[in-house]
């Protein structure tokens, strides 16, 4: 991570997006209230600004819109999964056959593992159990045959999270 | 119409008596820590809807706050069962 | 009857609904980690339709017909989808932190043909 011009750059993101949420969620826009609002985001931006944001960072502003696209295809996931999970919970015989499985992907970065690990877990029959970073392996714990063969077989989620952060 | 928001409320406060029943009984520690998860996911929705009945905006507040602490708390229990402490 | 309180039913029927089978799934499966698919999945999507709907009354009701209310009443859905957003990120984080848990500790999977645990 870059030393001091990171450093600056992390504290003035987080304490723009600390107030903005002040703003927000107070409603009431009179002088005491704004002074605090701006010494309670200095505090937090100074103590914690390298929670939020990691070093510098290239090409944000496309990766973000291509995340802001990716996330309308999720959605649309979660409301089938969960119709999945409904007609397996309420039949009378209960088609379930656990199992474990586990695989490599091409993604090495915080954000790229985070996002396929939620949405592992978001979609259907499947649930991530470990990720290890360094090979970006994930074991993966599945409810029936057809969703663990849609993430071992097809890959079409690691395709399309890879397409987001450039990472193939 | 605000009729149906009781109803509502009313089966919420009905699955969370159900799902006691898992956090009694379940065998071992871990279907319990699932059940507690369970039961403070559904006391967030009931706090909006009370909030929204009898209109004290400020609901919206608290539930906001009980969302991250009812996280933070799971991630805690399971942090502790996994190694023997939270902090090393 | 206005048009919106037919789609604010409709939300809120489908989020009880999606509890009702988080619930029933907890109590049905027959081992932690298949409770735990039932509960991550169906609870999350079932309070985020519950909240949307209590968000579209608000709108319809408060805002667009009254427009004389005071700033904190207009700041309300914001509010609102700030706990949307939240919900979508923690659940299934603290689920699979429970269950990564569990893993390491060594509670066994339920193969088909076992017993009830």
């Amino acid at each position: 991570m870059n030393a001091k011009s990171g450093k600056g750059f992390g504290i003035l993101v987080t304490f723009c997006i600390m107030f903005l949420f002040w703003l927000l969620l107070s409603g009431i826009f009179d002088t005491f209230h704004i002074i605090a609002g701006i010494i309670c985001s200095a505090i937090v931006a100074f103590i914690s600004h390298d929670l939020l944001v990691r070093g510098k960072g290239e090409k944000m502003l496309s990766k973000s819109f291509r995340f802001f696209i990716y996330i309308w295809w999720e959605l649309w996931q979660i409301v089938l999964a969960n119709f999945d999970v409904a007609y397996r919970v309420l039949h009378p015989k209960m088609p379930i056959d656990p199992r474990i499985i586990e695989f490599d992907t091409s993604l090495r970065s915080d954000f790229a593992l985070v996002t396929l690990a939620n949405s592992i877990t978001l979609t259907p029959g499947t649930i991530t159990i470990l990720v290890e970073p360094e090979r970006g392996k994930f074991w993966v714990h599945a409810i029936a045959k057809k969703p663990a063969d849609a993430l071992l077989v097809d890959k079409t989620m690691q395709s399309k999270v890879a397409d987001v952060y450039m990472e193939w | 119409m605000i009729e149906i928001f009781l109803a509502i409320a009313l089966l919420i406060a009905f699955t969370i008596l159900l799902s006691l029943y898992r956090a009694v009984l379940g065998p071992g520690v871990f279907n319990r820590v699932a059940a507690v998860s369970v039961i403070g996911t559904k006391t967030i929705v009931l706090l909006v809807i009370i909030g929204y009945y009898f209109e004290r905006p400020l609901f919206f507040d608290i539930s906001l706050l009980y969302a991250i602490l009812n996280f933070i708390g799971t991630l805690a229990f399971a942090k502790y069962l996994e190694r023997g402490e939270v902090w090393s | 009857m206005v048009i919106i309180d037919v789609i604010v039913t409709l939300f809120l029927a489908a989020g009880i609904f999606f509890m009702f089978t988080g619930v029933i799934g907890l109590l049905r499966l027959p081992d932690f980690y298949t409770r735990l698919h039932a509960t991550g999945k169906c609870d999350t999507l079932g309070e985020v339709l519950i909240i949307v709907g209590l968000l579209l009354d608000h709108i319809y009701y408060y805002v667009y017909l009254l427009p004389e209310a005071p700033l904190s009443v207009k700041l309300v859905p914001v509010k609102l989808i700030f706990l949307i957003v939240f919900i979508f990120l923690a659940n299934p984080t603290a689920t699979h932190a429970i269950m990564k848990a569990a893993y390491k500790t060594g509670v066994k999977p339920w193969k088909k043909g076992d017993a009830r645990m």
